[in-house]
Parts: structure tokens; sequence; C-alpha cells
């Protein structure tokens, strides 16, 4: 019986995902965001590993550099530096040559030159592998060849001189983190939650909403403030308590979709057949809740970004050296005027980051609606 | 009506009182105080520093005082803006706040209503996909991304108003931070009177209109508008208040000498009644404009009274 049973509610349960996932394939919008978020999560955990620049790592020479496919260091800007690296080591420049990659100096002094005089160039971030090719019989000429460290800032460097876009493939990692987190924390209590007062129902359900109400009824941003005072500038704890604040609505999602599937034929033969309230739960109401619980989460992430994005911006979320969005998007908006790179590429990855997550939750929400089925 | 207004007034008062209560309260158990600085004080200037503002006597009592005081109308004196009262600093900042947050309220009802209907009206042209557009960036692109690009293009490259900075209230330093501050709003009631606006067109009322011969503008205008505003009305009344008393990133970003800045900074450093001054306006500002909210109601949907 268990077998000819099967295939049936296994086909239609199949089917309503199916059907969701051509809808879903049908909007163009929704897709091209799934693309854009698949881009960004790699970005997020392979970006950072990938990148050529540490996050973290200052260029001193290069501070504030503006944004550009050429590499670093510029060739007009090799020479001064050249001539500013030998003027600190005391030799006079008879002669200096930039042969591609390889820079030639011929210099002098009134004394004997020390061999280690080398490790001024390597010193300067522009150059390494500095070597002495001739030297004059009587030490006080010498021929010296280093090569040129290229590098690329694609996306520029901050006033520190790190590079923005190893710092926005961090930020982008942090803020996918906190998203996941703070939402999985909000899904968890809020799925629990829900329907757990859904399904008892009675006075049980009625105080259990009504704390839900009191807690509503708290100004969030007063509550957010309030958690960074109390749990300080540690992130992790700060965003599971934002996830423990974000399940409200969760709650009162699930809690009416119990309510409707409380009555529901299957439920009662579950019922009939003796399986427990938690066993009910589990296998029969919370799996058919996902359908707007999936929408909500979608619509939850974004909101949660933008939350980190906006306390990191008042200087409230994560602590340096690592970054977030919010974090660059404030030091870019304090720049804008010397460097308006700074602001304008963490403002576009936020930006496309949250238009394809709304643009997928909206896309799901029409996959999903059975009013339109 | 009048009864009304004055019953719902009165309702207020337990409401901020059980507001005032709780940030009273929760403000309290956040650990630190106002006079902990990088450098600790000296055990006796800090104990007479705690006498001076009260610290020292049991939480109850202070609790008692201050609401003593806030009977009376005063708000107490700012721990960090010292030489400063909260009122004063209240009243300096507000005005501010309420003058952008009006002029970007009423930008938000107009602007927002008038692409709401013309969207509806040629529901799925052209234009309604470029309102639809520009409503879903307005409402995607966080505010403290729009400010800082609204002050580069407008203030640095073009330079066509000042990036930034208050200058008395000249109407030129006002334009960019009631854009900012507008252009979220106007997407949100642009949606919102679109979507009310196509209902209330294919309405029986709408259609008799219609059916009398009214002119197109009539119709949308006097009978079909009346209905679609309700959404809109109903979701500004809390943005209303969120508006008129300032925000923390538009003002930082524009160097606006609001009161946006006080809640954040006055938690922050723990300056008790500069935190809960603000949350007093706040709260009196929440409660007003629900009832405004409750009042328009009536005033447009003919269904809705109050005895």
């Amino acid at each position: 019986m268990t077998d000819a049973a099967a295939p049936g509610p296994q086909t239609v349960s199949r089917s309503l995902w199916a059907t969701a996932w051509l809808r879903l394939r049908r909007n163009r919008a929704a897709m091209v965001s799934l693309w854009v978020l698949g881009f960004y999560i790699l970005a997020g955990i392979f970006g950072p590993m990938i990148s050529p620049h540490n996050h973290a790592t200052v260029y001193r020479e290069f501070v504030k550099v503006p944004a550009s496919l050429t590499a670093y260091p510029r060739p007009d800007a090799i020479l001064p530096q050249a001539e500013r690296v030998l003027s600190r080591a005391r030799l006079t420049l008879d002669e200096i040559a930039l042969d591609g990659e390889t820079l030639r100096i011929e210099a002098s002094s009134s004394r004997e030159i020390d061999p280690r005089v080398t490790r001024y160039l390597d010193r300067s971030n522009l150059f390494s592998n500095a070597r002495i090719t001739e030297t004059s019989p009587d030490g006080t000429r010498v021929v010296m060849e280093a090569d040129v460290a290229r590098v690329h800032f694609l996306f520029g460097t901050d006033a520190n001189g790190r590079d923005l876009l190893a710092r926005t493939l961090i930020s982008v990692r942090i803020s996918l983190m906190i998203g996941a987190l703070a939402t999985a924390v909000a899904l968890v209590i809020g799925v629990a939650y829900g329907a757990t007062a859904g399904y008892l129902g009675g006075r049980i359900d009625t105080l259990m909403m009504r704390f839900v109400d009191i807690l509503y009824a708290l100004p969030f941003i007063f509550f957010v403030i309030l958690l960074v005072v109390f749990f300080g500038r540690n992130v992790i704890l700060m965003f599971i308590a934002v996830g423990a604040v974000e399940w409200l609505d969760m709650a009162r999602i699930v809690r009416g979709q119990t309510i409707s599937l409380r009555r529901r034929e299957f439920v009662q033969a579950a019922d009939a057949l003796g399986v427990g309230s938690g066993g009910i739960l589990r296998r029969h109401i919370i799996p058919n809740t996902l359908g707007p619980v999936i929408v909500y989460v979608t619509l939850l992430i974004p909101k949660v970004i933008l939350l980190e994005s906006f306390l990191s911006f008042l200087g409230l979320g994560v602590q340096e050296p690592l970054t977030s969005l919010g974090v660059l998007i404030s030091e870019g908006a304090k720049d804008m005027r010397g460097a308006p790179y700074m602001l304008f590429y963490p403002s576009l990855a936020l930006t496309i980051l949250l238009f394809a997550l709304n643009f997928l939750g909206d896309g799901l929400r029409d996959a999903l609606d059975p009013k339109d089925r | 009506m009048l009864r009304y207004v004055l019953r719902r007034l009165l309702g207020a008062i337990p409401t901020l009182f059980l507001i005032v209560t709780g940030a009273f309260f929760l403000i309290r158990i956040a650990p630190g105080g106002p006079f902990d600085r990088e450098r600790t004080l000296e055990p006796t200037v800090m104990e007479n520093l705690n006498r001076i503002f009260q610290l020292d006597k049991p939480l109850w009592e202070q609790y008692l005082h201050y609401l003593g005081n806030l009977a009376r109308g005063d708000f107490g004196p700012s721990f960090i803006y010292r030489d400063f009262t909260v009122a004063e600093l209240l009243a300096a900042g507000l005005p501010v706040s309420m003058t952008l947050g009006s002029l970007a309220l009423l930008t938000a009802l107009l602007l927002g209503g008038l692409l709401g209907c013309i969207a509806a009206l040629y529901q799925n042209s052209w234009i309604d996909y470029a309102v639809i557009a520009t409503a879903t960036f307005g409402i995607t692109v966080p505010n403290f991304v729009l400010a800082p690009l609204l002050a580069l293009i407008f203030g640095v490259w073009l330079s066509w108003l000042p990036a930034g900075g208050w200058n008395g209230g000249t109407p030129a330093n006002m334009v960019l931070p009631v854009i900012a501050l507008a252009l979220p709003q106007v997407a949100v009631v642009a949606r919102l009177i679109r979507g009310s606006m196509i209902e209330a067109l294919r309405a029986d009322h709408v259609r008799t209109a219609r059916a009398y011969g009214l002119p197109t503008r009539m119709v949308v205008v006097t009978h079909a508008l009346r209905s679609a505003c309700l959404p809109a009305v109903s979701y500004l009344g809390p943005a209303a208040a969120a508006l008129l008393t300032g925000s923390i990133v538009i003002e930082q970003i524009f160097g606006l000498p609001g009161i946006g800045r006080y809640f954040v900074t006055g938690a922050l450093n723990r300056d008790y009644t500069l935190v809960m001054g603000t949350v007093v306006v706040i709260a009196v500002f929440v409660v007003l404009f629900n009832l405004i909210v409750d009042i328009l109601y009536a005033a447009l949907d003919p269904r809705v009274r109050y005895d």
C-alpha cells in the first residue's frame, strides 16, 4: 500500500517546485539576478583568495591612486622615485634609464660604495631584486639594476594605500556572511515559534503572538543601537542578536500558514495515526510553509545586509582591518572630492547586490504565489 | 470629531509614559556611563560629577526625578554637549530637521502621487515601466549611497548646488538633502498609488462616473484618487514621523545641524538625558502622526466614522 501511495504525493509535491522553477525561469530579471548572486557568492568566497593584493596590505607609495586598468607605478613616476631613493642613500645620480621592466642606474659617491646600498632600492615598494652589475675599480661608481614591480589597482586604493578591489571583495564576503547568519537565526526562531503558536492555537497562541506584538512596538533602531552598546564591537554576536530581532515577521507568516494547514486532511490523518505534535510540525507543517518562507528569506537578506552597511556607515560595524561595504562607502563619502572612485565602486557593488536580491525575491514571490496558479 | 481627537490625545499619555519608562531603564542597564573616558577620571572628580548630575542616587529615585522634570517640560542638561540643556539642543536642531522633513514629505506626496497616477492610467505602457523602474531604483538604492552620489555629481562635479552645510537654511542648501530624503519615499508612494489606483479605476463607482461621461481627469482626481490614496496615507504616517525627526545619514553626509544624530551619539556616549529627549520627541511625533492618519482616513473614506 505504501508503495502504491508513495508516487502520488511525491509527483504532486515535485510538480509544485517544478512549476515554480519553470515560472521563475521565464522571469528574466530574476534569472539574471540569480546569476549575479551566484557571481557574488563565488566572489565572496574565492575573490579574496585569488586577489593579488591582501585587503590589509598597505602600499605606502600608492595612497589614493585612481582606479585604472594599466599597471602602477606609472613610467613618469618611477624615475623621480628612484632619484628620491638614491638621494636617501647619499649617492649622486649619473645616469638613469628605464628599459621595460628593469631600471638601470649609474651612480657615484665621494666615498667607497657599500654593496648593501641595494637595500635602499629594495625597501621601496616600487623596486625589487636590486643588484649591482658593475663596480668601478676604486669602488666609488656603481651600475645597479632593479626590477620594477608592476602592480594593478583595478579599483584604485584607499586613503591608507590599500587595494580597493581586495577590500571590496572581503566586504562582499562579510556582507553575505552576515546576511546569511542573521537570516538563518531569524529563520530558525521564526519558523519554530510561528509553527508552534499556530499549531497549538488557543490561549498559548494568543499569549505567544501578544509577545510578538510587544516586540514589534519597540523602535527598531533604538533596539539595534542598544545591542551595539551591549555587545560592543563583536559583529558576529551582534548579528545573531539582529537575527533574533528580525524573526517577528517570519513568525507571523509561518503562524498564518500553520493555522490554515492545521485543518487540512493530511494533518488530521497524521494526527489520527498517532503522530505526536512535534512529528506533525516537523514532517507536515513546516515543509508546507516553505514557499512563503523562502520568499521572505530572500527579502530579509537584503534588509539585513542594508542594516549591516548602515551600522558600518555610522562606524558601529566591523573593525579594521576587516571592512564592509558600509565602511567603504562612508570612507568614500568623506573623500569624494579627491577620490570619487572610492565612493563609486563600493556603492555600485552594494547596489547591484541589493538589486539582485530584491529582483530574485520578487521573482520567487511571483513564482510561488498560489493566487496566480 | 473634536471629542475623538481629545480622547486620542489623552490616550497617548499612557503610551508615552510606557515608552519613556522602557527607554529610561533600557539605556540605564547598558554598561558604561556618560563620564567614561579613555583616561579614567579621578575618583573624587567622578564622585562630584555623579553627585551634580544625581547619578549617585538609586535608579528608581532618578527615574521619578526625571519624570517630574519631564512633566514640567524640563529635559535636563546634556552630558556630552557641555553647557547645553537637551531642550536647547532640540530647539536648535528640530526646526532644521522639520523643515527638511516636511519639504521631503511634500515632494513624496506630490511627485509620488503624480507618478503613481500616470503609471496606473497608462498601465503596461513604457511610461508605466519607466515609473516602476524608477521606483525600484529608489527603493533599492540605500540613502547612504544616494546622498553622497548626489553631493558628488551636483555639488562637486557640476557645482550647481552646495555639496553640504546648512548656511542658515538657504534654499540652495536644502535641495540635495530634500531630494535624498524624498526619493525613497517618492518611490514607495508611487508604487502604492499605482497599485491602488489600478484597482480604483476598475471599481464600480469609477465605472459609473465614466459612464456618465465625466472627463477622465475629473474621474481620476475626484473619484478614483480618493480611495486610491488610502494605502499611501497609512504608509506616510510613520514615514512622516521618521522624516520630520531627522535622518542621521543625511545629516552626517550633508553636514546639517538637525536632531537625527543626537540619538546615535547620545546612545553611544551614554548621554542619558539626550537619548531620552530624542526618544520623547520621536514618540510624540509618532503618536501625533498616527492620529493625523486616522483623521485623514475618516475624511477620505466615508465608511470610517469616529463617534
